[in-house]
This record gives structure tokens, sequence and C-alpha cells, in this order.
């Protein structure tokens, strides 16, 4: 099951805010309360001038910010429509190939695939002005890409690690414990959800299902270290909490580990120990005569 | 949707039901469970004879091709109705208000409220009517408990997430979801979870939002704020952002709605999510009294209805016109209103010798004035009648001069030389609505966004629905819609018009060609060449046929057409330079620097503004919203205004002032009423006796001599500077100041 969105402003003014698995305490609840004032009353300098006198405001203020529902944009130094943005060069003749797809009067087709390219150009997340460098290459009014944007939960709008962990959280995976496997990756971590590491390397996210219910549980390892060129997206199934710990080790120290089930004992989605039915080869399909013709 | 129609079909006691339940609970009624069986009941309980009904609201059918006619029955009732109506249309048409949410008949079809459900034989699901185009035959039937069951089941939705507060909704009480509510509503709500709620949005100093009461499940209605924002205003600063039960709309990033017709979201939304922040918690709908009348802030003549409470304007509102303002109105139409209540002038006063004002009475007040006036010699006697003026006052004015001896009188705006010999030469001669049939647009000098967004808005509306081309001369402006600027002064005119320019085979290769000129051209010198450019245009490019005259001019100021229609035209270009007695209706935005320091001034007006620093002698006057006072649009069209108040202090009508002023000159007006005076327009101006009729321009340009003077190169200037503030009732206005003041800046 999806969790109840943590940090929604809407949630912060109801009394049972849920966060996670857990209840959010009181204190955090106001203190939430307090940054959504900060937060509008004086976006950018609020949030810098807190972070110097309180820490544990400016930290809030970065899970405010992280919120992947959040539906408005607050400048922040990194991420303010004034920034320059443009697709780099070998990524303008992607862009290119991707308009070649769809009529020159339907240009904003391509919007979703043009995203996805800023993305994973900007180290996995899109700041506002690649927003409006999108909606500028497809001729559309910005507002228009904002809407897609926020209703995909895939592209981000806020920072994300060079590697973003996504954890399924669907029922499948949730019922064969993906609950544990994301509280042992931010416990190992020492993030909160959607939260980057002091380091930059990680950050940890939800996701629905992806279709690996039969290797559940599961994690989807978004690569954006290596910019658009060496984007990877790997689902790593079959994981339990010791092996996704393992699993972060390892691309820290910058190894490459085959993607799929973390089992050893299965191949692919096939049964652990090998097969137990379905041993004969299989009855070839009942064709008619083709001779008879 | 009318309360009392819904009521009374929610209260109609419907045959299957059982009178012995009083208690209605949510738990649907047995026969509701089948719907074959209960239609099957519905169509048996027909009657055969049905009364003819009348169509909602007065809604005309407009066959374009009678072939194209088809029959369907609405509740049993046959009704012819063209091809490509929809379900609800239809409905409309015989007589059936269907309720609904998101459809707005002049915003695209959303069909996503279910709110329209009806039910339609032999189709096994309802349907939406709103969406749903009408087939031959189809036999539809809205009263039925099917339709019954699945809107009462749609309103249980759509007040899940809604907040319980009307008590301090300040569209209570003219909401369409309370209404709606009242016939399919249930008293009790099966949703236990937490309603959501949402932050509010900063949209600017005229709309407020409380986007909570806007939360429904999926993206319903606030899509109609959206979608006019998008199709009629040409703003795209709305989208509907998140989704599922995140989804909010919003601007994403802080933005303001920068639109001049803004406030018409607050109409369109059915809930209480966008309110008027001026009209915020001062008064409820139902203590207010509409006064049905026209607005006079520019010089399209909307029609609005003034909400007032005792002596106060509460707000204004628009008022169905489809030739000219359809159903919106622009934000200055709006919200100046509470200029009507501020810097006002209430009393006779005469500047001292010390240089203040001081107050006396109306006997002393016009006393001095036509002593002052018996002394000036004919010819040095000026006046000036103001941009908000009304037909009747003007009359009196111009009538009251000439008997003085001076023929020295005009209406600011019109310039120094103003033509108004050929009544095609100043006004609108499409039409507004006129302009929907145009497929080419020429825009010499107007920017119609600023003088007149309603104009504007009809113009927008034809280049989304023909991809009407427009080409446009002046200063680099933002129309809110694909133009090509062509140039910004007289040399690209002349390009044009000798043929070399490539937009000049783009008028004469359209079908229907427009032509605008913006009516600040009438105060450049060279105004003559200017027009008789474009007319040579007009005539190379056949835009003016037997069938079409593409012809026009924007005026600015409400009083301009019927003072050119009057004939308000000065003797002397140079009378002001000379003149030493000057009396100005309700005039603020001339130039009296040349005046000379010991011309005597007569400033008679509602608003102490710009004419009140030089005035001598103040009369106060009443507001438009406050007097019976004949305009005449940009367009031709004679409208009326109607007093929704009583006027502040001592102060009188226009043409009363000057009627007892002629008395005490002893040149008496020989007219005591307006009835009199009106008798005595009709023999200058007869079409401003023809109340809510346009009357066309008879004779075309082709009267006119020729004239040979040389265009001036300099670039075309823009005609209004400030959108929000262009006059003296909205220079008055607080709410005004602010849009100028957030909305301007950039």
């Amino acid at each position: 099951m999806r969790a109840v969105r943590s940090t929604h402003p809407a949630n912060l003014f109801l009394p049972r805010v849920v966060c996670g698995r857990g209840t959010k305490s009181v204190a955090s609840l106001l203190l939430s309360l307090e940054l959504v004032e900060n937060a509008s009353s004086s976006r950018g300098q609020a949030s810098s001038r807190d972070s110097s006198s309180n820490p544990s405001i400016s930290s809030g203020i970065s899970i405010f910010l992280h919120c992947p529902e959040l539906c408005k944009h607050l400048d922040s130094p990194d991420n303010n429509p004034d920034l320059p943005w443009k697709f780099s060069d070998t990524n303008k003749e992607k862009v290119k190939e991707i308009l070649s797809h769809y009529p020159s009067n339907y240009k904003q087709s391509a919007v979703i695939p043009l995203l996805d390219l800023a993305q994973q150009q900007h180290g996995g997340w899109l700041p506002v002005s690649a927003m409006n460098e999108v909606a500028k290459i497809i001729e559309v009014a910005p507002i228009r890409v904002y809407e897609v944007a926020t209703f995909y939960s895939m592209f981000n709008r806020s920072k994300v690690g060079k590697y973003h962990l996504l954890v399924c959280g669907t029922t499948p995976c949730m019922v064969r414990g993906s609950r544990e496997i994301e509280d042992a990756l931010l416990k190992h971590l020492g993030v909160k959800r959607n939260e980057v590491t002091k380091d930059g390397l990680f950050s940890v996210g939800e996701m629905e299902c992806m279709g690996c219910c039969v290797n559940a549980p599961m994690i989807t390892v978004a690569d954006y270290s290596n910019g658009s060129e060496g984007y990877t997206y790997n689902y790593y199934e079959d994981v339990t909490p010791k092996r996704v710990i393992e699993i972060v080790e390892m691309l820290r120290r910058g190894e490459k580990l085959p993607p799929g089930t973390q089992n050893p004992k299965r191949i692919k989605s096939g049964p652990e120990g090998g097969n137990t039915t379905l041993l004969s080869e299989p009855k070839p399909p009942p064709c008619r005569d083709l001779d008879a013709c | 949707m009318g309360l009392g129609l819904l009521a009374s079909r929610a209260m109609r006691p419907l045959k299957y039901s059982n009178s012995r339940v009083f208690i209605r609970s949510i738990v649907s009624k047995p026969e509701l469970q089948s719907p074959e069986a209960s239609s099957a009941a519905a169509a048996t309980a027909l009657e055969p004879d049905l009364p003819p009904r009348s169509p909602v609201g007065g809604a005309r059918v407009h066959f374009p091709n009678p072939e194209d006619a088809i029959e369907v029955f609405v509740d049993g009732y046959p009704l012819k109705i063209p091809k490509g109506f929809t379900v609800l249309q239809a409905c409309e048409v015989a007589g059936v208000d269907i309720p609904r949410f998101c459809y707005h008949s002049r915003l695209s079809i959303a069909g996503n409220c279910r709110m329209c459900l009806v039910e339609v034989e032999k189709s096994p699901k309802p349907v939406a009517s709103c969406a749903m185009p009408a087939l031959p035959g189809m036999k539809i039937k809205t009263d039925t408990p099917l339709a019954k069951k699945a809107r009462e089941g749609v309103m249980e939705f759509l007040l899940m997430n809604h907040p319980l507060d009307c008590p301090i909704c300040d569209q209570g009480g003219e909401c369409d979801l309370q209404d709606q509510s009242m016939a399919f509503g249930s008293d009790r709500g099966r949703f236990t979870e937490m309603k959501r709620s949402v932050v509010d949005k900063n949209l600017g100093p005229l709309v407020k939002t409380v986007m909570t009461r806007s939360s429904v499940p999926h993206n319903f209605w606030l899509n109609r704020c959206v979608r006019f924002a998008t199709e009629v205003a040409g703003v795209q600063d709305l989208g509907m952002l998140g989704r599922g039960s995140g989804e909010e709309i919003g601007t994403y990033v802080e933005k303001l709605m920068t639109s001049e017709l803004s406030g018409n979201v607050i109409d369109i939304c059915p809930v209480g999510a966008l309110t008027s922040k001026p009209f915020a918690f001062k008064a409820r709908n139902w203590e207010l009294k509409g006064t049905e009348t026209i607005d006079v802030t520019d010089a399209v003549g909307s029609n609005i209805r003034i909400d007032s409470r005792g002596p106060e304007v509460m707000r204004i509102l628009p008022r169905l016109n489809e030739d000219i303002n359809e159903e919106w109105i622009s934000d200055k139409t709006r919200f100046c209103y509470d200029g009507l209540k501020r810097q006002r002038l209430n009393d006779p006063m005469i500047r001292g010798v010390d240089g203040r004002f001081k107050a006396v009475n109306w006997r002393d007040a016009l006393a001095v004035v036509a002593e002052v006036m018996l002394q000036a010699k004919p010819e040095e006697i000026v006046g000036i009648a103001g941009r908000l003026s009304d037909a009747e006052s003007m009359m009196a004015l111009k009538d009251f001069l000439n008997r003085m001896g001076s023929n020295n009188v005009w209406c600011e705006g019109t310039g120094a030389q103003p033509n108004a010999d050929l009544r095609s030469g100043y006004i609108m001669n499409t039409s507004i609505s006129g302009l929907e049939k145009a497929d080419c647009f020429l825009l010499v000098g107007t920017q119609p966004r600023v003088e007149a967004a309603m104009v504007n808005a009809r113009i927008r509306k034809t280049v989304r629905a023909n991809n009407a081309k427009v080409g446009y001369i002046g200063p680099a402006t933002d129309l809110n819609y694909d133009h090509q600027h062509l140039g910004t002064g007289p040399k690209t005119l002349l390009e044009i018009a000798e043929g070399r320019h490539p937009f000049f085979s783009a008028i004469s290769n359209a079908k229907n060609p427009v032509i605008i000129v913006g009516a600040g051209l009438f105060e450049r010198k060279d105004k003559d060449a200017i027009f008789s450019t474009v007319e040579a245009i007009a005539k190379k490019g056949n835009v003016i046929r037997p069938d079409w005259n593409g012809l026009n001019v924007l005026l600015l100021n409400a009083a301009q057409a019927a003072a050119l229609d009057l004939g308000l035209v000065p003797e002397s270009s140079n009378s002001i330079e000379s003149a030493k007695f000057v009396y100005l209706m309700g005039a603020d935005d001339v130039d009296l620097e040349k005046l000379p320091n010991d011309a005597f001034v007569v400033y008679q007006g509602h608003h102490g503004d710009h004419g009140v620093y030089r005035a001598n002698v103040i009369l106060p006057a009443s507001a438009f919203s406050e007097k019976e006072g004949t305009y005449e649009n940009t367009e031709g069209c004679t409208q009326q205004t109607l007093p929704a108040v009583p006027t502040v202090g001592d102060a009188r009508d226009d043409w009363k002032i000057i009627r007892a002023l002629s008395e005490v000159a002893g040149m008496r007006l020989p007219y005591d009423t307006i009835g009199g005076i009106r008798s005595r327009i009709r023999t200058v101006a007869p079409n401003l006796l023809h109340v809510d009729e346009r009357e066309p321009a008879t004779l075309g340009p082709s009267l006119k001599p020729e004239i040979k003077s040389e265009m001036d190169l300099t670039p075309f200037g823009s005609a209004v500077e400030n959108f929000y503030m262009t006059d003296s009732i909205t220079r008055a206005s607080k709410t005004m100041a602010q849009c100028s003041a957030m909305l301007l800046k950039k």
C-alpha cells in the first residue's frame, strides 16, 4: 500500500498525519507548520537565514522541498526560473530525434520523453528552468509542462542522489517485506525518505508496482552518476534487508552488479531450486494439417 | 439553474415512490436497482398530451441548414434540433434544465463532473448529456429514477471532500452546488475519512481563492476556470497540478493572474472556490438589489447588473448580451465600483481668493457661473464633455453653448477636428459580434486588449475558431493571441496601401477582412491622411462590399460615439488658447496647459479628479450608477443606464445642472424632463432613441473628399497607458490602484 503522503502541505493541517509507517510527532508537525508559513511568506531568504541559525529547521525545510507531491515550486538557489538551463549538445541531437517521432503540429506529444531526457541530464531531477526549456522546445505554455511533471511521480522536482533507490511499495512487495527493506535502507544511509545523503550519492524513494511481483520484493536503482549517456534504470529483485545494504555498498564502491534476481537459487523468475512442474518438453500447439491444403 | 425549479423537480411526487416512507435514506430504493423496469414504468407513465415547453432561458435554436434537423424525444416530447447538438442542448431546447457543473456553453466540453447524467433508451448506462451528441430518434429521459439515482450518486461524491463552510462562504445563496444539493443531495454522507484541504493560492488583488472548496475527487470543476483562462482570457497560467487526491489547481510557480478578464472566473466557478476579493464578506447576495444597466468605463458598453444595498454599490456583475459582451466583463468594469464611493464631489464649491474651495449652495454657484459666462465673448466660451458623459447632457451642453453664441463644444478624446460627418468614419461598422465572421484582422494603432477588452476577447475567439490572421501596427504589445507585428507606424501602413507589404495579400485574399483603427489616432495631426490611407487599403483589399463592411474604428470612451452623433465638434481647433470661460462637463483629460491664466473654469463632475485642479467653480454631478442616461457604444448600439443608487450629497444629473444654469443665465433651454430632452435628441440623432438597437452607418467612406496631406512618419503611440485607470471613477478606485501596482509592474 502506498503510504500516506507525509509532507503534503494539505496534510499538515490534519490532526492525523501519518509519516511513512509511524505517526509523526506533534513537535515535528508544528515544525512543519511553521515551515509552511516560512516557505510561503519569504521563500528563498527565509530558508537561508534559518539554516544558519537553526539547523533543525533547515533540515525540515529540505524535507518540505523534497516532498515529491508538492504541487508548488519554491524558489531556491539551485532551483529557480532565472537559472539558465539548456540541453547538452549530444542531447540536442536526441531532442531532434525525439521530436521527429511526432508530427510537427503535435510537438507537445514529446513532453514526456523530453522531460525524461532533461531529468537524466540534470542528475535525476527537473529544476523549473529545465521544464521551461522543454516548454519552449515543444512550444506550449510552461504550465502545460508543469501539469505533466507534477502528474507523474517518476519526475523528480527536487534533488535526488546520484543513485536514486526506489523501493516498490505496492501490495505484493509490501507483503513480502518491502517496508523492512526501506527501513534498512533509510537506517543504513541515515536519511529520511526523499532526502539525499550528505555526500549526494544516494536517495531513497518509493514507487508503484513495476510488474516484478513474482520476484517481490524489489528495488530499482536509477543511476544518474554518468549523465544521460550512462544512465541506467535497473531492477534488483528478491532483495532482503541485508542484500540491499550490500547493493548500496557495491554502488558506493562503483562496482557493477548484475541486475535481476538477487536470490542465487533462482534463475530469473523461475522457482527457487529449479522447476518443479512443467518438466517435460512442452507439446506444440495443435495446428491444422498444412499439407492438406 | 433555478433553485425553485430543481426543488420542485425533486419534490415532485414520483409515481413509483412509496408515500409512506418519509425518511429518505441513502440506501437506494429497490425499484431503482433495475433500470429496465423503471424505464419501462416511466415509458408507460408518459402522458401523450404533454404541454409544449419553452426552451430554458429563452434559448434560441438556429438551424444553419434546415435539412440537418433531426428529431429527438425528451421525456416523450418530440422536438426538432439541428444536427450536432448535444443531448444537453436538446434538453434545454425542450425546456428541461439539466443540472451541470463542469459544462459551460462558452467553454470547451470537459465531461468530467458527471452531474448531467440522463437516461437514453437502449443505452446500457446513463450518459453524460453534455458530451453526448444527440442522434436521430434518440429517446432521452431526464426525470427517471435511474437518472435521479445517478445524479444523487455523483452529488454524494462531489460533497465528499467539500467543506461544510457555507455559512462563511461568499458564494452562499448563489452557489450551484448548494442549489443542486437541495435537489440531489442527501442529508448525510457515507464518507468517514478526513476531508482534504488545500493551501490557498494568491491570484492577485481581485480573485480570492479558497481552494479547499474546490477539493472534489477527480479534476472536477475548477477545470472551468482553467478552461476559461486558457480559452477565453488567453492566459496560460492556471493548470491542474498533481494527481489523484493530491490534485489541485495552481500556477506551480508563484504567479498572479495577469488577465484583464480574470474576474470572470468568479462567475463561472460553480462553487465558492473563487470569489471576489473586494466583495469578500461585505454582503449576502440576497440582500442586494440588482439594477440592470450598462458600463461606461470603455466604449464597449458592456451590459452589467449593479448590485446595491441601500445607497452603496456592492458589486457589479455581467449581464448576458450576445452582441456585445456575451457574458463576460473586464476587470475594470467589474471592480471599479469602489471608485464610486471615494473622491466624490457632493457640494457646489467656489474657489476663493486664497485658492481654497468653499462649499456654497446651488443658487450662488449658478449665479456666479452665469455672471462670468455672460461677461465672456461668445467665441471665448468653450465647453468640453467628459469621457463618461451621457447623450442627454451633451445635448444640453451643446444647446446651451449654442444659445450663448459659442460653437466650441466637443468631447474629450475626439481630437481637434473630429470627423463627425460620416458616421461610418467613427463607429465599428462590422459590429462586435460581426467580428466573429472575419478571417483576417489589421489593427492600426489600436491595442484592443487595453482599449476594449471585450472586443479583444471577441477577436481572440475568432482567432481560435477560424484561425484568423491578425496583423498589428503600433508599439509592440501582448495581444494574447497570435499576431504578426507588422510595424510601428505610418510607414508600414503606407507599404500595405501600396501593396508592397506581404500582409496586403493576406487582406486581399481574405473572405471577410477587417481593419480596426484605434481612436487614439484621432489626436494625431495627420489623422485625415492616416484615415485616407486606411480607406485606400480598404478599397484595394475589397474590405467594404455591399454585404460586408470591414472598416472599423474602435473608440476609447463611452461618450465618444454619441458626442459625434450629436455633432459635438469644435469650431476652431485652437479655441482653448483664446478661451475666457471653459465649461468642463466631467472632462479630466483635457490639456489645459495652454489655457490663459485669467480664464474661468467650471468643472461639473462627480469626482475630484484632474479637472478640479484648475476649476474655479465645482458643480457636483451624479455618476453613471446614479442617473438615467443614454450612451452609444463603439459599434453604434444605443443603450441606457438606470439609476441603481441615490446620488451623493447635493449632486444633480448633468443635464439638469445645465438646464438650471441656462435659466439663471437667461437663455432657458426648452426642456424640463428627460423626455423633453430626448425629443430634442430625436431631431439631431434619432438613432440615440432606439435603445438596445444597433444603428449601422448608411453611407460609406466613398463620399469623402480626397485628402492630399502627407502622413507624419512618427510611430503610433498607445492610447491607454494603464488599463486599470482610464477615467475619474477608475482613478479613484482603490482596487484599480492595487491592480495597477501589482499587475502592471514587470
